[in-house]
C-alpha cells in the first residue's frame, strides 16, 4: 500500500513537471525555439496568482485570481516574444537558448525583489481536504493537479491535430519560408504560441503553488521538466506528459529504495540513459536530416 | 588602412597578420608580465582569477565557438580537473607540474569518453545531455567522499615548481605569472589548432555538418577531438582554480557556473579567442562594479548597506539579454566594428556586418 501511496504522490508531482514540459514542447513544436525560461515563467505565474489571490496580497477570490494570472501570463508571453524573440527571428537557435537562460536569471531576480525569497503557498479552496480510496489517501489538490494536467494535454493535443491554427503552427515550424508562401503569418503565429506557453506556465504555476510552496528559485524545477520533455521526445505533447510522469515516479521510489545521495541523481541518470539508447526520446520525432 | 595582399597559402595561415599586429601582442604581453610591479596583492589576485576564467573560457570556446557544439555542463570538467589535480598531488605525491599536466589529460580523456555516447546528439539534445551531466557530477562529488572529501571538500596543497614557492597567498605575483604563462601557452596552442587542418574541420562542422561530411571531414573523430581538447583546457583551468580558491567543495562547480561560463563567452564574442578574454574581464568586473555601485547608492541615501540577494545574477542576465539583442557578436564584435569604422573612414556602412537571415526548417519530419 505504501508503494501505491508513493505512486500517487509521484504522479501528482510528475504532472507538474509534465505541465512545465508542455510549455517547452509547445514552443518547440510551433516555433522550433527552445525556451529555457519556461520554468521561471511558471514561477512568475505562481507569484502573480499568489499576488492576486492571497489574503496577504490583493485578496481576490480564488477563481478570479486564477483567471487573472492566466491572462496576465498570456500577455506576458506575448510581450516577451514581441520584445525579445522577434529581433532574433531568423538567427540561430542557440542565440535563443542563451537569451532565454539569461532572461530566466532576470525573472528570478525580479520575482525575488517583488515577492521576497521566502516560500509562499497559494490559498486555495481545496487545501487540506482529503479523499480516501481504501488505504490510499489522496489530497484534493493532487487530484486537481492530475485532472487539470490530463485535460490540458488532451486539449493541446487536439488543438495541434485538429484546428486550423494548430496546423498552421506546425507548418510554421516545419518550414518557415514555405509556410510564409502559403499565407501563414509566421511571426504572428510565434506570438500566439508564446501567449499559449505563458498561459500554460501560469496554469502549472497555480497548481504548483497550491500543492506545495513557491519561491524564486522554483524556476530551477524547469531543468527537471526539461529532462521530462527530452525523455518523452522533444516535440511530442503526450511524450512530455509521459516524461514528466516518469521523472515524477522515479524520484519518490528512488528516494525510498536507493541509498540517500544516490536517489537525487536518479532522474538525470534516466535522462542520460534515454539519450544514449534513444537519442531523440521515447516518442522520437526525428528521422535523419534531409537536405 | 592596411590592405592584406595574400600571395600564398602559407601567407594566409601566418600566426600574425603582419608585423604591426605581432608588435601589438608583444606590447600586450610585456604589459601583462610587468603588471605585478604596479598593482597590489589584492588586485593581482583578481587579475589572476580573470586569467583562469579566460583559460576555462578558451576551453569552452573551442567546443562551442569553433566546433559549434553547445555545452551547458563545462563546470563538470572544471571539477574533474580540479579534483584530479589535488588528488594526484595529495594521494600520489606528484609534483605540481606533473599532476597539473595529468589533470588536464584525465579531464580530456573523460571528455572523449563522454563524447562517444553523445555523438549522435546535436544542437539542443547535446546541450541537455551536458546539463544533466553537470547536475550528476555535482552529486557524484558528494558521493565519492573518500576521494573528494564530500561536502567538506578538499584543500589544495601549495604549489612549488623547482623548489620555488608559487603559492597563491604567500607568493601571489609568482602564481600570477604561472597563470599568465599557462594562459599564453594555451592561447598559442589554440591559435595553432585553428591554423591546422583540425581547426578548419571544426569550423566546417560548425557551419554545416552535412557539407563538412561531404568534404571528407570525419564527424565522429573530429567532434571527439574537439570535446577532448576542450576538456583538456577546461581541466587545466579547473586545476588552477583549485589552487586559486585554496579550499573547495562541490558547491564551487554548480550548474550555475556552467551557465555562467557559456554566458561569458557569448558576452566576450563567440567564435574568437579574444572573446574568451573579454568575457572573463567583463565577468570579473561585474561583481566589483556592483559593489562600488552599492556603496555609492548607500552613500547618497545615507542608509545602512543594502544587500539584495540575486542582484549579481540578475544584472548579469540583463547585460547578456542586451548583448544578444543589440550586439550578438559580443565585446569582440563591437570592438572590431569600431576598428573597421576608423580604418575605412568614411566608407563604413551600417550593413557591413548584417547577418544573413536563414529560414528555419525543422529537423523533425513528423
Amino acid at each position: 500500500m505504501d508503494d501505491l501511496q508513493l505512486m500517487v504522490g509521484g504522479l501528482a508531482n510528475g504532472c507538474v513537471y509534465g505541465l512545465i514540459a508542455l510549455g517547452f514542447v509547445l514552443i518547440y513544436k510551433a516555433t522550433e525555439q527552445v525556451n529555457f525560461a519556461q520554468g521561471d515563467m511558471m514561477m512568475l505565474g505562481a507569484f502573480v496568482a499568489i499576488g492576486l489571490g492571497n489574503e496577504s496580497h490583493a485578496g481576490l477570490p480564488f477563481w478570479l485570481a486564477c483567471i487573472g494570472a492566466v491572462t496576465i501570463m498570456a500577455g506576458f508571453g506575448m510581450a516577451v516574444e514581441r520584445t525579445l524573440l522577434r529581433p532574433l527571428f531568423g538567427q540561430s537557435q542557440i542565440a535563443v537558448v542563451i537569451l532565454t537562460i539569461a532572461f530566466g536569471f532576470v525573472l528570478r531576480f525580479v520575482a525575488g525583489a517583488i515577492w521576497g525569497h521566502d516560500p509562499l503557498v497559494m490559498d486555495n479552496p481545496v487545501a487540506g481536504t482529503h479523499v480516501t480510496f481504501g488505504q490510499v489517501v489522496l489530497g484534493a489538490d493532487e487530484i486537481a493537479v492530475i485532472v487539470v494536467t490530463l485535460l490540458l494535454t488532451g486539449l493541446l493535443f487536439l488543438f495541434f491535430a485538429r484546428t486550423k491554427l494548430g496546423i498552421a503552427m506546425q507548418a510554421a515550424s516545419q518550414n518557415q519560408l514555405a509556410a510564409y508562401y502559403m499565407g501563414i503569418p509566421v511571426k504572428r503565429i510565434h506570438g500566439l504560441t508564446w501567449m499559449l506557453a505563458g498561459a500554460t506556465a501560469a496554469a502549472a504555476g497555480i497548481l504548483f503553488a497550491a500543492k506545495g510552496s513557491v519561491d524564486p528559485s522554483a524556476g530551477l524545477l524547469g531543468i527537471k521538466a526539461f529532462a521530462a520533455a527530452v525523455i518523452g521526445g522533444f516535440g511530442s505533447l503526450p511524450g512530455a506528459l509521459l516524461g514528466g510522469l516518469i521523472i515524477g515516479l522515479v524520484e519518490p521510489f528512488a528516494a525510498r529504495y536507493i541509498a540517500a545521495g544516490y536517489a537525487q541523481i536518479a532522474p538525470y541518470s534516466v535522462l542520460i540513459l534515454v539519450l544514449i539508447f534513444r537519442p531523440h526520446g521515447l516518442f522520437a520525432q526525428v528521422r535523419g536530416k534531409k537536405l | 588602412m592596411r590592405v592584406p595582399f595574400k600571395t600564398s597559402y602559407l601567407h594566409d595561415i601566418r600566426l600574425f597578420a603582419d608585423g604591426y599586429r605581432a608588435a601589438q601582442y608583444a606590447v600586450l604581453v610585456a604589459l601583462a608580465v610587468l603588471l605585478p610591479f604596479v598593482l597590489d596583492d589584492f588586485l593581482i589576485g583578481e587579475v589572476t582569477g580573470v586569467l583562469i576564467w579566460a583559460i576555462a573560457g578558451m576551453g569552452l570556446m573551442l567546443l562551442t565557438g569553433h566546433a559549434g557544439q553547445v555545452s551547458i555542463g563545462h563546470a563538470a570538467f572544471l571539477a574533474v580537473g580540479c579534483y584530479a589535480n589535488v588528488i594526484l598531488m595529495d594521494r600520489f605525491g606528484l609534483p605540481f607540474v606533473t599532476s597539473f599536466l595529468l589533470a588536464g589529460i584525465v579531464t580530456g580523456i573523460a571528455g572523449v569518453l563522454i563524447a562517444i555516447p553523445v555523438f549522435r546528439l546535436h544542437g539542443i539534445y547535446l546541450a541537455i545531455a551536458t546539463l544533466a551531466l553537470s547536475m550528476l557530477v555535482e552529486d557524484i562529488i558528494v558521493l565519492a567522499e573518500p576521494w573528494t572529501g564530500g561536502v567538506v571538500g578538499l584543500t589544495a596543497p601549495s604549489v612549488t615548481i623547482a623548489g620555488m614557492d608559487m603559492d597563491r597567498f604567500s607568493a601571489p605575483n609568482r602564481f600570477y605569472w604561472l597563470c599568465l604563462a599557462i594562459a599564453l601557452l594555451v592561447t598559442l596552442g589554440y591559435r595553432n589548432i585553428l591554423r591546422a587542418p583540425l581547426g578548419r574541420a571544426l569550423l566546417a562542422i560548425r557551419d554545416s555538418e552535412v557539407s563538412a561530411q561531404a568534404m571528407g571531414v570525419q564527424l565522429a573523430r573530429t567532434k571527439a577531438a574537439a570535446f577532448g581538447l576542450s576538456c583538456l583546457v577546461t581541466g587545466w583551468a579547473g586545476a588552477l582554480l583549485g589552487h586559486f580558491f585554496y579550499t573547495f567543495n562541490h558547491e564551487v562547480f554548480t550548474v550555475v557556473v556552467s551557465i555562467q561560463l557559456l554566458l561569458m563567452i557569448v558576452i566576450g564574442g563567440i567564435g574568437s579567442i579574444h572573446g574568451a578574454f573579454y568575457g572573463a574581464i567583463v565577468v570579473g568586473i561585474i561583481p566589483q562594479a556592483i559593489n562600488i555601485g552599492r556603496d555609492w547608492v548607500t552613500d547618497i541615501l545615507g542608509t545602512g548597506g543594502v544587500a539584495i540577494p540575486g542582484l549579481e545574477t540578475g544584472i548579469f542576465g540583463l547585460i547578456l539579454v542586451l548583448f544578444i539583442l543589440f550586439e550578438p557578436l559580443g565585446v569582440h564584435g563591437r570592438l572590431t566594428k569600431w576598428k573597421i569604422y576608423f580604418e575605412l573612414f568614411p566608407f563604413y556602412r551600417r550593413d557591413l556586418f548584417r547577418r544573413q537571415r536563414s529560414y528555419l526548417k525543422t529537423e523533425r519530419l513528423r
